[in-house]
């Protein structure tokens, strides 16, 4: 059975196993939209210099009980990131939320699944909320992952409240005894006033093969600050789709930063739809790409009211056989007057086979804005290495450092110390360099 | 110090205050909170003296001076700092620059001879480690690229170079972390002294566990309606300002 | 960093700043006058007689008149270009007078001999060639209307083997270097300004510096125009030979008339191996009044060619003058590892309208080429950049960084951007960074708040903003390029 037959039967099952829900209009429309478009092929132009379909030609598992998702304690330690006693966990297991894994220490957070949600004082929310990053990605696999939404789980974090300490959520996939497809979902809901850090992976365990397409949606309330960190680093034979997508729907401040280091085929979207005056984002992006890693980043900022600033900058290093994908389209929209925006993508290229492919778009509909965009593909600065080699410093060790040095800037904007310092590790490590 | 009585103000046909009255003395801490659109930020404009905003009456005294004869840069001179909510971004033109020459001209406007570069270094360096602002922001334009925190940031490292008399603080712990606000908070409590005084504009009660205020007034509709001790601003947190707003319309 | 490295020259720099502003608000355009001297001129319109006229009286040889003709041929089959973001009525070619020369002697031998008229001019445009004399620092070459006037320093730099003259001496005297280089970047066919400055071009200067010689002064020429209905026409040749190094300063002004006027330059600029040009110009002829009336039409074709290894042209230009503005200096990187540059502060208020930029052509190997362009739009005007960058097959390991920021004063005004980049050798490495921002009330008021007066303000958001072309200005063009702003946006905001 191929892998689309697989999704249906699936699909079918769940939904005559679970009685009607608010949720089913939504899925069943979801699933009708992907029937329609399919998965997306390099003509579409938003896929253009990624190839995914090829990831649609093995068979995968995509039933949870098919398999014995039995992470052990063990399995946890060895992805956990840095933190105390009372850093909040949330585990997902090959696309859905493990209760028993995960631990939350915080009052301020509930963590339910999106099918109770809307059974609960939440259920406005969600129904709000739940889906809206299909005005940005409309594509088969985004209406793939909101066909199966009831299992996916809302995040509400307290308005008026910080949450003290950072939130991790681990993506787990168990491919020990089988290919798996994994769907995770999520809706975050932060209330006004409210502070939460994010920070999160993805681990494969075992041989097989594995693809995710994951969809996160954050709101965020007026006042709120929220910030966001993905890591990426999980093995050459795992395949990513992510899409975050963030709305503030009122003034508020947003920090993520993107980080990519290893993977077969990964595509990260990121939203941030601007739909509140006065509101703030910063987005960085880090690459480091080695082997056949190909890595597709995909912003789209939308500025709708006027007077909000957005900062994005995306840099990386392409070694070997890797690709690294930049398409970063800026909107302005007829009412956003006094926008500042900027954008900028740096690339080194390492060796002759590494592609960089980027594409910086501005879209201005209003006239009183500030907008600045740039992009540049290079080498390592001659001078600088042979500076550094005559000081005694190996041709290797001096490549190594200066690329460290390249993505210092981007680690800077890592706020928690714990995540800043397990990342530059991660990086210290694949170039071989010592860090203080 | 700061005395205003009855005042009226509108921006464009739209009245916005209505009738407020405050009185602040020299050493006092002052918050005034309320819901959006209440009117806190207009006042904070109009006592700076924001061309957009028109007095239809009443009367503010500065220091025995009629605060509203003067321009916004006599205003200044005269000892009034308002940290803006929204710092406006100047490209080309350093932070350095600009606060250089704003210390000077308001040192002309009081009759003091103007500091030369030496002079001017010391102070900022003084003032730097006081506020904690990292010196390459000074070095680039003005608010230019900066994230809101470093903008908020930038506000009371002027602050404390201009050394007013009556500091203003518009919202300045919006769009700011905790860390964020216990800087700025600690950046204006070293600044307070006997001689000064400080209002606060703020929506929430977070700020004044930081910067304990001796005053709290709630302002609704373009008015003062309640004034008390900081327990009014824990009162406020915790029963929202609709409590506030039924308790208006209770009197009414 | 220790703090005290970044900050002490900021503040020098600052108290500078503030000491030039305040002494420049409020002046107008204070070149506007007309030198009352009789003139020689040549009938109004344009036929190859006037070519024969003015060929005549400049005594030319017959190569050059060949040369003239040839040139007004093809300028008779071309189009005058519209692809600029440029709006004026149509120019009548034949309501103009091509030629006019001060009546002078015909030629000087010193100083002294020179017009007392024209001197008096000369002292209000601010160059005292009397002072020039004295002063070691700047070779003056004046050209008024169509003719070069005086050329200062000629003794000290023909020791040196330096040629400092005027074109139409370099056609007598130095044929064999004007025919080898003349028209050699420029081609008459060029474009139809190009052609029809080949055709009726007047005077200008001619620059040669020998092998290895470094030009031990600024060399600079002033360019006037006076009389009524008058085109200017000049045409500049500078050629750095190997090893060569020269700086180079031109100013222009023109009195105020309510007509338009026509200014058809050509520059040509030649570096052979080693050698380096460095251009700068502070233009400034009559933008017209406040409603649009009047001012100079500025079509100007500038471009250099870093011919040799390792050569080096930089242009730099202030621009606050004209009423159109169609000027584009570009470098041709032939030789490896040759560098281009261009710095650029355009100022347009009022109804001007400027559409400039810069074509760095990358073709040889490792060649670099950066571009600093800041616009500043006020009042009804448009400002325009438009650049290309272009990067030849054989170009390996180009580098090039752009920068365009534009500054809008006020919401009637418009600045555009029109990058172009050509890319075809994969080892290039190309940066191209553009803003567009605006002072309006918001950024006033914030400054008011802190204590500073308006003027002020505006004075210091200027300087601020175009500081890092004015640094590359020589001392002496440096401050008054800074006054030229502060007075061509006087009133501007608030």
């Amino acid at each position: 059975m191929n892998t689309i037959e697989t999704i249906k039967e699936r699909y079918q099952q769940l939904q005559s196993n679970n009685g009607s829900s608010v949720l089913t209009p939504i899925e069943q429309h979801a699933f009708n939209t992907f029937n329609t478009l399919g998965i997306p092929t390099v003509k579409n132009e938003e896929w253009k210099y990624t190839r995914i379909n090829g990831v649609f030609n093995k068979e995968y598992a995509f039933n949870p009980e098919d398999i014995s998702a039995s992470i052990s304690e063990s399995d946890l330690n060895a992805i956990r990131f840095p933190g105390d006693e009372k850093t909040n966990e949330l585990v997902f297991v090959n696309g859905l939320y493990s209760n028993e894994l995960s631990t939350i220490h915080s009052e301020n957070l509930t963590v339910i699944s999106l099918e109770e949600a809307t059974k609960s004082e939440y259920r406005e929310l969600v129904l709000q909320h739940l889906g809206h990053s299909s005005k940005y990605i409309n594509d088969g696999l985004n209406a793939l992952n909101t066909a199966f939404a009831a299992e996916g789980v809302f995040i509400h974090v307290k308005k008026g409240d910080i949450v003290e300490h950072p939130v991790y959520i681990y993506n787990i996939i168990d491919a020990r005894s089988a290919n798996i497809l994994a769907q995770p979902r999520v809706l975050i809901y932060v209330g006004e006033n409210a502070q939460v850090i994010f920070a999160e992976n993805y681990a494969t365990f075992g041989a097989a093969e594995s693809f995710t397409n994951q969809v996160t949606e954050i709101v965020v309330e007026k006042d709120a600050l929220v910030e966001y960190y993905k890591i990426q680093n999980d093995a050459a034979h795992t395949n990513q789709v992510t899409t975050t997508h963030i709305r503030q729907i009122g003034k508020s401040l947003v920090n993520t930063v993107t980080v990519s280091l290893d993977g077969g085929i990964v595509r990260n979207n990121l939203n941030i739809a601007m739909e509140a005056e006065y509101s703030e984002s910063h987005f960085f992006g880090l690459y480091f790409l080695k082997g056949a890693t190909h890595v597709d980043n995909h912003t789209v900022v939308d500025n709708v009211k006027p007077h909000c600033q957005s900062n994005e900058l995306y840099k990386g290093a392409v070694d070997d056989n890797a690709t690294a994908v930049f398409n970063g389209k800026i909107f302005v929209q007829k009412d956003a007057q006094k926008t500042n925006a900027y954008q900028s993508n740096k690339n080194l290229l390492l060796s002759n086979n590494a592609t960089v492919n980027t594409k910086p778009q501005l879209e201005i509909f209003a006239d009183d804005v500030k907008c600045s965009h740039g992009c540049t593909v290079g080498q390592l600065d001659e001078e600088a290495l042979f500076y550094l080699r005559s000081r005694g410093i190996s041709e290797a060790a001096a490549k190594s450092l200066l690329i460290h040095a390249f993505a210092v800037d981007i680690l800077g904007h890592i706020k928690p110390e714990a995540i800043r310092q397990h990342v530059d590790e991660l990086i210290s490590r694949r170039l071989g360099v010592e860090i203080e | 110090m700061l005395s205003i009585n009855n005042l009226h103000a509108r921006i464009e046909e739209k009245e916005i205050l209505k009738g407020i009255n405050l009185d602040i003395k020299a050493g006092e801490v002052h918050a005034i909170m309320g819901p959006n659109g209440s009117g806190k930020s207009t006042l904070a404009s109009v006592l700076a003296g924001r061309p957009e905003y028109e007095v239809t009456g009443g009367s503010v005294e500065f220091l025995e001076k009629d605060l509203l004869e003067l321009s916004p840069e006599e205003r200044a001179g005269e000892g009034i700092f308002l940290a803006f909510q929204y710092p406006v971004e100047i490209p080309g033109l350093t932070t350095t620059n600009f606060i250089k020459t704003a210390v000077n001209e308001v040192r002309k406007y009081r009759g003091q001879a103007p500091y030369d570069a030496v002079q001017f270094l010391k102070l900022m360096r003084e003032k730097m480690a006081m506020v904690e602002i990292n010196q390459s922001l000074l070095s680039r334009s003005l608010n230019e690229g900066f994230s809101g925190g470093e903008k908020k940031r930038n506000e009371i490292f002027q602050m404390a170079m201009l050394e007013p008399k009556l500091a203003i603080l518009d919202e300045t712990d919006s769009g700011l972390d905790i860390d964020a606000i216990r800087i700025v908070a600690n950046g204006v409590n070293k600044l307070r002294n006997k001689d000064n005084a400080v209002l606060l504009v703020t929506h929430y009660q977070r700020l004044l566990d930081y910067i304990v205020p001796d005053f709290v007034h709630v302002l609704y509709n373009g008015r003062i309606v309640k004034s008390g001790t900081k327990e009014l601003a824990f009162e406020l947190e915790e029963k929202g300002y609709d409590f506030i707003k039924n308790e208006v319309a209770q009197e009414a | 960093m220790k703090s005290e490295d970044v900050l002490e020259p900021q503040l020098e720099a600052l108290d500078e700043d503030l000491l030039t502003i305040h002494d420049t608000v409020n002046q107008e355009y204070k070149y506007g006058f007309v030198t009352q001297i009789e003139a020689d001129s040549a009938p109004k319109g344009l036929t190859e007689d006037t070519i024969r006229f003015i060929s005549a009286k400049k005594n030319e040889p017959e190569w050059m008149l060949e040369w003239r003709l040839k040139a007004f041929g093809h300028w008779q089959k071309m189009e005058e270009p519209h692809w600029a973001n440029l709006h004026y009525p149509k120019i009548d070619y034949q309501d103009i007078i091509y030629y006019s020369a001060p009546k002078q002697k015909p030629k000087v031998n010193s100083l002294d001999e020179i017009d007392p008229e024209l001197r008096k001019t000369f002292e209000k445009l601010g160059i005292s060639l009397e002072e020039q004399k004295r002063l070691s620092g700047v070779a003056v070459d004046a050209v008024i209307d169509s003719v070069s006037i005086a050329t200062t320093f000629k003794e000290q730099l023909g020791e040196l083997g330096i040629i400092f003259c005027s074109m139409s001496e370099a056609v007598k005297n130095h044929p064999d270097l004007v025919k080898q280089y003349l028209s050699s970047v420029v081609p008459i066919t060029d474009n139809y300004f190009a052609a029809l400055n080949a055709a009726v071009f007047s005077d200008g200067s001619f620059v040669y510096i020998p092998k290895g010689v470094r030009c031990p002064m600024e060399l600079s020429t002033y360019f006037r125009i006076n009389a009524e209905n008058t085109g200017q026409f000049e045409r500049t040749l500078i050629i750095a030979d190997e090893g060569a190094y020269v700086s180079y300063l031109e100013g222009c002004t023109a009195p105020m008339r309510d007509e338009n006027q026509l200014h058809a330059a050509v520059v040509e600029l030649i570096a052979l191996d080693n050698a380096e040009i460095k251009y700068s110009t502070v233009q400034n002829w009559y933008p017209g009044d406040k409603e649009g009336n009047g001012g100079i039409y500025n079509f100007v074709t500038k471009r250099g060619i870093c011919r040799g290894v390792n050569s080096k042209i930089s242009w730099t230009q202030v621009e606050t003058g004209s009423a159109i503005t169609w000027k584009y200096p570009s470098v041709i990187l032939k030789g490896d590892n040759s560098t281009g540059e261009f710095y650029s502060v355009a100022v347009t208020n009022n109804h001007q309208q400027a559409d400039t930029g810069t074509k760095m052509l990358h073709l040889g190997k490792n060649t670099r080429s950066r571009i600093v362009s800041k616009g500043i739009s006020a009042g009804f005007s448009n400002n325009s950049y438009r650049g290309l960058v272009h990067v030849g097959k054989n170009a390996t390991n180009a580098r090039n960084f752009s920068q365009c920021d534009s500054l809008l004063l006020g919401d009637k005004c418009g600045a555009h951007t029109f990058p172009y980049i050509e890319v075809k050798n994969n080892t290039a490495v190309v940066e191209h960074e553009a803003t567009t921002s605006k002072i309006g009330e918001d950024q006033i008021f914030y400054c008011n708040q802190r204590g500073i007066s308006t003027e002020t303000a505006v004075a210091l958001i200027i300087n601020g903003f175009a500081k890092e072309v004015m640094n590359k200005l020589p001392m002496e063009f440096a401050i008054e390029a800074q006054k030229l702003l502060a007075i061509s946006l006087e009133g501007s905001v608030g």
